[in-house]
Order: C-alpha cells, then sequence, then structure tokens
C-alpha cells in the first residue's frame, strides 16, 4: 500500500488522540481516603485557649517551619471596656514562647485568639493564583503546588487573614495544609494533637457523626471577617466584636 | 470544482494551520504535567505529594496503645484530655521504633509553668497558681502526679508520674 499524503494527514490527528489519552495517566491513590467523603474545617475555641503557645510549636515541628515564619500563630487582645476598636493585639514570636504578663486587675478584657488558614471555600488566594500553583482540593483544604509556584506573591496580598509567606528559603508561597498528611491518614492535625485544652478541633463538615454539627448549633460560632464572604472554614466560638 | 479554481493558497494556508495545531496540541501533551486538570485548574499530584509527607506527632492513640497504665492513670483526672505528646513533644520516631529513641523526661518546672502560670487574659475557670508562690520553689511533681494532678487521686494512681 503506498502512503499518501490524505494517509498522513488522516494518521496524523488519530495518532495525537492516542498519544494525549496515554499522558492523561490514572488518578493516584491513598489507600483508605477518599476525598470525596470529606470537607475538612477547624473548631477555635475562644474561651479555652489558655496561649501556651504549644500549637505553634507543634506547627512549626510537624512541619520543618524556618524560624520567624508561622502557619499558626496566637494573637493576644486587649481591648478597651467601653470600645471594640482598636484593640491592643500582640503576638511576640507568634505567641510560640507565652506572653508577657498582664496586670492582676486589668481594665479591659484580655483574651487569646489563635490564628491560622481559614480554608476558605472561596478563598481568594486561589483567585489571584496566575499559574494555578494555589488550588482548593476537592476535601475542602487550600493547598500550594510549590512545584508549579513561581513566588509572586500575589496570594499572600490576597489573603485577608495573612496567612500566608513567601518560605525564605525555597522561595515559593507557603501556608498551613491543615496537615494534610496525617488528616489523610486519619490523625488530627499538629496544633490540635498538641492543644492542652482542646481548643482547637478538626472538623470534618462532610462526616454526619463530627460533634461540629452539634457545636456549630448550640452555639454562637462566627468566623473572621464574614462581610468578606470568603467561606472561611475556620469557626471561632465565643468571638469577641474586637477581633480583625 | 470550477469555485474552487486559483484557491490553492487558500488550502495550502489552510494546511499550515492544521499543522500548527497539530505541533501544539503535541507540544503541550508534553509540557503539561499529566494530573493538570484532573479535579480543577491545578496539578492532582500535588494532593498526593502532601499526603505523603512523613508524621512527626504520632497522635494520642499510638501511645495508648502501649502505655495503657499511663492512659488509665490519664483518664479519671483532669488531664484526661491533654494528649501525650502536648507535653512530651513529638514521638512518632518513638511510636515506630520504641527503642530507636527514648523520650526525655519534660522540666516539669518549665512546663507546668506553661500553662498553669497565672495571667488575667486565661479563661476565668483554668487553673492557674503563681508558682514560685503555690510551690515555694518545689518541683511541681513533688505533690502533682502530671498524668492525673489533683492532690489524694495521685495515691491510687501509682507509679503513674513516669
Amino acid at each position: 500500500m503506498n502512503i499518501t499524503r490524505r494517509h498522513i494527514l488522516l494518521l496524523l490527528p488519530a495518532a495525537a488522540v492516542a498519544w494525549k489519552s496515554m499522558l492523561a495517566g490514572t488518578p493516584e491513590d491513598s489507600p483508605n481516603y477518599n476525598m470525596s467523603e470529606h470537607w475538612w474545617g477547624m473548631l477555635i475555641d475562644i474561651s479555652k485557649c489558655i496561649g501556651c503557645g504549644n500549637c505553634v510549636r507543634a506547627c512549626q515541628t510537624e512541619n520543618d517551619l524556618p524560624d520567624g515564619f508561622f502557619r499558626t500563630w496566637v494573637e493576644r487582645y486587649h481591648r478597651s471596656n467601653w470600645s471594640l476598636e482598636n484593640p491592643e493585639v500582640i503576638s511576640p514570636d507568634g505567641g510560640k514562647e507565652g506572653f508577657p504578663s498582664v496586670p492582676d486587675d486589668p481594665s479591659g478584657e484580655y483574651f487569646f485568639v489563635p490564628k491560622m488558614c481559614n480554608h476558605c471555600a472561596d478563598s481568594p488566594c486561589t483567585q489571584v493564583c496566575p499559574v494555578g500553583a494555589t488550588f482548593i482540593s476537592p476535601d475542602g483544604v487550600v493547598l500550594i503546588d510549590q512545584r508549579y509556584c513561581m513566588g509572586c506573591g500575589y496570594c499572600v496580598q490576597a489573603c485577608p487573614y495573612g496567612c500566608r509567606y513567601i518560605h525564605p528559603t525555597k522561595k515559593v508561597a507557603d501556608k498551613c495544609t491543615l496537615c494534610y498528611h496525617r488528616i489523610t491518614k486519619g490523625l488530627t492535625t499538629a496544633c490540635c494533637e498538641a492543644c492542652p485544652t482542646g481548643a482547637r478541633q478538626l472538623a470534618d463538615l462532610k462526616n454526619p457523626k463530627d460533634p461540629i454539627h452539634e457545636f456549630l448549633k448550640t452555639h454562637t460560632v462566627q468566623v473572621l471577617k464574614p462581610q468578606l464572604a470568603t467561606g472561611a472554614k475556620t469557626f471561632y466560638n465565643d468571638l469577641d466584636g474586637s477581633v480583625r | 470544482m470550477n469555485g474552487f479554481k486559483d484557491a490553492g493558497h487558500l488550502f495550502r494556508f489552510a494546511g499550515l494551520f492544521v499543522v500548527a495545531f497539530l505541533v501544539f496540541w503535541v507540544v503541550r501533551g508534553f509540557v503539561v504535567p499529566k494530573t493538570f486538570g484532573q479535579y480543577g485548574h491545578y496539578r492532582a499530584a500535588a494532593i498526593a505529594e502532601y499526603a505523603a509527607r512523613p508524621v512527626k506527632f504520632a497522635g494520642h492513640q499510638a501511645c495508648e496503645a502501649c502505655h495503657t497504665d499511663i492512659a488509665s492513670t490519664k483518664a479519671g483526672g483532669p488531664h484526661a484530655r491533654v494528649n501525650c505528646e502536648a507535653c512530651h513533644g513529638a514521638l512518632a520516631k518513638h511510636a515506630e521504633d520504641p527503642t530507636s529513641l527514648t523520650p526525655a523526661k519534660p522540666d516539669t518546672a518549665v512546663l507546668c509553668a506553661r500553662c498553669h502560670t497565672a495571667s488575667a487574659a486565661k479563661p476565668k475557670n483554668f487553673p492557674q497558681v503563681d508558682p514560685a508562690e503555690h510551690s515555694g520553689g518545689a518541683p511541681c511533681q513533688t505533690c502533682h502526679n502530671p498524668h492525673s494532678p489533683v492532690i489524694g487521686a495521685t495515691l491510687a494512681a501509682k507509679g503513674g508520674a513516669q
């Protein structure tokens, strides 16, 4: 059979289609973990936080974070008795080594607010990424593909909660992964594991048996900056009106 | 076929487009990672890469599997829900191979004070003391069993403070 130009023109697209389907690959399986069965969030109970900094240290250990960079940190608020505006907020070294003492009979209210990535369902950080390096996983965790990230820092600026930073040596964006390597193995996050008072609770919003559902029904739970409609999934119990 | 008379240049041009498109398609097949776009506009394999990272905190379930005595000491007391690694630190290595790493005993003077030093910023119902005033410098475990710190309950839980 003579192969004519016509044959080649017909064969080329067919070969391309075959090649493409070969490249598509198969999804990588993680045993016993099905992403479609989970929708992760976090519950932080301000009324239980004692500001010990265990969560901050645990996070830095678990994730090998460089000094001075935090995926979670603890802030201490001091707001006056008469105004919610302009609270005094401190977080020395992320609250890692505790906080300076406060007067025994203070004026106003002191309390601790642990902060972390809110794993927003409509996250501003993923929307601004120009290269598709940051994304919301099918189980609701905002992650960064650090092999794709080019370190432009748009997401760092876009996050209204200040939860991202550019890693000082990798030069790419970095943030809380909700200990993805732990929660996919059935463990809780490092910060929840290390919290001595149960002020932090990992929550699976898709699991009907998760105590989060009962808690959300029976408590006045809020998210940070609800007016931004980010779909934040870090829920705060007993949140003071002065917290930003 | 008279309509296509003198239209050869158009066909050649169209052919050029077809070839360019095919080249683009094949090159794209090479440079776009396999799993890109599987779940959305990102490389799906990155999820598996995160999941594959090593764990450093073993989790209290792992500790309690062996240290059943400590688990039962803790169970009734106010520290029942304080996980082992909250005080003892990340010990996944010890959980994997207990002989490879013997956990150091935490210094109670630092450890207890970290949580229980009195501060007006802490929740009112949380037990707080001024360590110097409270013990007069004696280590906490003189009176308290860290695993079940209520005095009195300690006597029953013999050998718990390990």
